[in-house]
């Protein structure tokens, strides 16, 4: 990035009007993540959710946290993150869902009073 | 030094009182600050997957709990709450433009906004936890509805009819759902409450003019800290209230 003087910026100043529209557009994701639940789409109603609640935080990384902007390697760094914590989620399901049916076969056999 | 570029060069001739000795530049200090902001978050995001890891084994093993309970919560309240915190996610946003564009008073008043929001937010939540402490509705087997709360969510069926689950049927181990709700909204909880001292933090700096367009690197830090915040209820919402 060129330094026209030294009193300009010497990161990415995002446009007002960016920031505005990201405004706009989470607003009406949330809407219509609340509207989504009025219709019943089966199994693909928490899928929709999910979907329109990760479009909502890309926006807020990529224009209010800059990562659009910025340096990669400060995205990489967020990445990693999400990356384990899918690795970690994904692993305890394969197993907890493992030893469920003992678990059922316990409650039948014991039931809540 | 004269291998420096004009700006860096004017940079050092001033001996900015915030420039530490081991940074070359303003724009050097500031990448190596966003890094070390990132990397925090990075284990904050491990931290919340914790949370969010108990909150899927649960629901995928028990969906019915989920279905059944999530009546308790107030969608509306809910909604209010996470338009609130995208507002103010966006003075934030603003604020930090605002200090990197010399624009100090802005930058102030903004910050000062997006205080407000996070006592907004805590007042709501407030509102939501006194209901539940009242209606009996806590944690595990502490989990007691009052007869009040168990015929309130029988009125519900214009906006619940499509649910598997019938209200006056409780399922075995209700109170899961409360123990998941109360450790992910308490742990977000805390981290607004964090996040809030960091905004009054930065709001006193800026107030007393210590930021300009080549030092915001605290600003724009406690703000990449209260989008996350921001970002971690963005899937609460959903995944505590808008079950279906």
């Amino acid at each position: 990035m060129s330094h026209p003087n030294p009193h300009s910026s010497y990161v990415h100043v995002v446009p007002l009007w960016v920031l505005c529209a990201v405004f706009a557009a989470l607003l009406v994701f949330t809407a219509l993540t609340v509207a989504a639940t009025w219709f019943d789409l089966g199994g693909w109603n928490l899928i929709l959710a999910m979907a329109i609640a990760t479009v909502k935080a890309a926006l807020v990384a990529l224009y209010f946290m800059h990562l659009r902007y910025d340096n990669p390697f400060n995205a990489l760094v967020f990445v990693a993150a999400l990356v384990f914590v899918a690795l970690f989620i994904s692993l305890t399901l394969l197993d907890t869902l493992q030893y469920q049916p003992d678990i059922r076969s316990w409650q039948q056999a014991h039931p809540a009073d | 030094m004269s291998n420096l570029s004009p700006p860096e060069a004017h940079e050092n001739s001033e001996h900015s009182a915030f420039l530490a000795h081991h940074f070359e530049s303003h724009k050097q200090q500031f990448a190596a600050g966003k890094l070390g902001m990132w990397i925090f978050l990075l284990t904050e995001i491990l931290l919340f997957g914790g949370v969010f890891c108990a909150y899927a084994v649960y629901r995928s093993n028990h969906p019915e709990i989920f279905e059944w309970a999530h009546r308790f919560l107030d969608k509306f309240l809910g909604a209010i709450n996470t338009t609130v915190l995208i507002a103010s996610s966006f003075t934030m946003a603003w604020a930090v433009r605002a200090a990197q564009k010399n624009q100090t008073r802005l930058c102030t008043v903004l910050l000062a906004v997006t205080l407000l929001g996070g006592c907004g937010f805590l007042g709501i939540k407030f509102v939501e936890y006194k209901s539940k402490w009242e209606e009996g509705l806590m944690v595990a087997h502490y989990f007691k509805p009052t007869p009040e709360a168990l015929e309130h969510i029988k009125h519900l069926e214009a906006d619940t009819a499509h649910l598997k689950s019938k209200p006056e049927e409780i399922p075995r181990n209700a109170g899961i759902f409360f123990s998941i709700y109360f450790c992910m909204t308490g742990l977000h909880g805390l981290h607004v409450i964090a996040g809030m001292s960091a905004i009054g933090w930065v709001l006193v700096r800026s107030a007393k003019g210590q930021f300009s367009s080549a030092y915001f690197g605290p600003v724009d830090y406690v703000g990449l800290y209260w989008h996350l915040v921001d970002l971690i209820w963005i899937y609460l919402f959903p995944l505590l209230y808008l079950i279906h």
